[in-house]
């Protein structure tokens, strides 16, 4: 395992230890480590199923680990209750491979739905009208409102995804494949709104990809799984230079 | 060898299915008395299920009514039992043709579009991300869209049988002449109330099966789209043989109660 320098920030807002997970015999993630910070955008970078979107789908509970611990703001989710572990995920977002908006629901709909089960994070005047209108304000989408997830385009559907994550306003979002299928100007426009909405929100970034531009903007340090394993850790600088051939391999063009 | 490996194969998968099919039914109990309750997503469901199905099953029992009518009249007039046609069916439309060819009419239009909406939900992730947002997707979708066929079937079916029993009027009151009032005066003298209650409690059994098998389907939808179709195929198939299931334990358990 390849460690290099890291970020000196000292709030670790999630912690994966020794994260283990197998499908049959297919053992998919074997010990992987992994520590994101207050305000860091950290990118893990994986070859395709080597396990990247498991280990996230782990993070949120979504798929229950075989071992190991996973800390989301200092409390060990693999403990928690449904209840508590329902609160919690309230501060983090998730933004899926595909969008994944619901597409019975308009745009507005789909804003509104986290908020149903959330309204003790806001006043009890919660003006929810407005809320919706703030997040789509924020990814510039406020005319998309009552439109349908089938009217939209990719870049669109991606844009209305994180409209309906920031509405609950996170502190810790988890991008999955946020820039595949989309064309180098839509991909580029959503890496700056992505950008954009860490300044605004101080939000914490955990960014799963195998798009080296992506990395190269957007990350503070990166993670590279490979075989199961956090295999190197460092800056895009430190890694893209690195000797390694198992890490040259994601660089070369 | 091969075959009886196949054999052990099938039957073992089978056996499975039954298993997570009666956890995913028990699951839907125990998740039906639990709050929150989703009140608004009930509505809107019944009234999909409900007032979009409702053209199909007057369809269906207005057809029935007629051809059930024309098919027996010559029979019963060799007889000369031809004012025996009121009872007749009448019995036969609210005990058995009424139910069955309703919730198999409605087993095809709403538990294969359950079965393929929330498999499309899952294989888009759609049902992730309402668990990441907190709420709960066995709530939200599957108690929902059982409880909401439950209580619509049986009114579906009641709907049915009325418009069948019309059906049955106009082919009498054409080729017999007879008068409204004297067919439904007979329609009601010859049901009893052990003909219409075992029938409407059949009804609401035929609902949960068809919302329990669509919902089931489509919830552990694997292989991407191809397996959103096979979902909506499989909810149809399993739902119509476990409607015969349900309907041959309900004609038994009515024999011993109201003795037929």
């Amino acid at each position: 395992m390849i460690q290099n320098k890291n970020i000196s920030t000292p709030d670790i807002v999630l912690e994966i230890k020794d994260l283990n997970k197998s499908f049959g015999d297919n053992h998919v993630l074997n010990g992987f480590n992994m520590k994101l910070h207050q305000g860091e955008n950290l990118v893990i970078m994986g070859k395709s199923g080597s396990g990247k979107s498991v280990m996230i789908k782990c993070l949120v509970g979504l798929m229950e680990a075989d071992s190991g611990l996973i800390s989301v703001m200092h409390r060990d989710i693999t403990k928690l209750t449904q209840e508590a572990l329902d609160i919690l995920r309230a501060d983090i977002g998730f933004l899926f491979q595909g969008s994944a908006l619901y597409d019975s629901m308009t745009v507005r709909e789909n804003l509104e739905f986290p908020l149903r089960r959330h309204t003790k994070k806001f006043d009890d005047d919660m003006d929810t009208e407005k809320l919706v209108i703030e997040a789509l304000e924020n990814v510039g989408l406020t005319n998309a409102i009552d439109l349908m997830p089938s009217e939209l385009s990719g870049g669109m559907k991606r844009r209305v995804a994180l409209a309906r994550t920031l509405i609950l306003k996170p502190k810790i979002i988890l991008y999955d494949e946020q820039t595949s299928c989309l064309d180098p100007i839509t991909s580029k426009e959503i890496i700056v709104l992505m950008q954009d909405i860490q300044k605004q929100y101080g939000t914490s970034s955990l960014i799963i990809t195998h798009d080296v531009d992506c990395a190269r903007v957007i990350s503070d340090r990166m993670i590279l799984l490979i075989d199961g394993i956090d295999y190197a850790t460092g800056t895009f600088a430190e890694l893209s230079t690195h000797k390694d051939p198992k890490i040259k391999a994601f660089f070369k063009h | 060898m091969n075959t009886l490996k196949e054999i052990t194969h099938r039957l073992k998968a089978f056996l499975i299915e039954i298993g997570d099919l009666s956890y995913f039914t028990a699951r839907f109990f125990r998740e039906t008395f639990k709050r929150p309750f989703e009140f608004k997503e009930l509505l809107n469901q019944c009234y999909h299920m409900g007032n979009k199905s409702l053209l199909l099953a007057v369809v269906t029992g207005f057809i029935i009514g007629l051809i059930l009518t024309l098919q027996t009249r010559p029979t019963l007039m060799e007889f000369g039992a031809v004012s025996w046609m009121p009872s007749m069916v009448s019995i036969s439309i609210v005990r058995e043709i009424g139910p069955i060819l309703t919730a198999l009419v409605c087993a095809g239009r709403i538990g294969s579009g359950i079965g393929a909406e929330i498999g499309s939900m899952r294989v888009t992730e759609q049902i992730d991300a309402m668990e990441v947002s907190g709420t709960n997707p066995f709530k939200y979708l599957v108690v929902t869209r059982v409880l909401a066929v439950t209580l619509m079937l049986p009114l579906l079916v009641i709907i049915g049988d009325a418009v069948a029993l019309f059906g049955s009027f106009l082919v009498e009151n054409v080729k017999g002449n007879v008068s409204f009032v004297l067919y439904f005066n007979q329609v009601f003298d010859s049901l009893k109330f052990g003909d219409i209650m075992p029938a409407t409690i059949k009804s609401f059994f035929f609902g949960l099966a068809i919302g329990i098998v669509g919902c089931y389907k489509g919830y552990y939808c694997k292989k991407g789209t191809a397996g959103v179709g096979k979902a909506g195929n499989s909810a149809v198939v399993l739902t119509s043989l476990l409607l015969f299931i349900i309907d041959f334990i309900a004609v038994f358990v009515t024999d011993i109660f109201y003795d037929l």
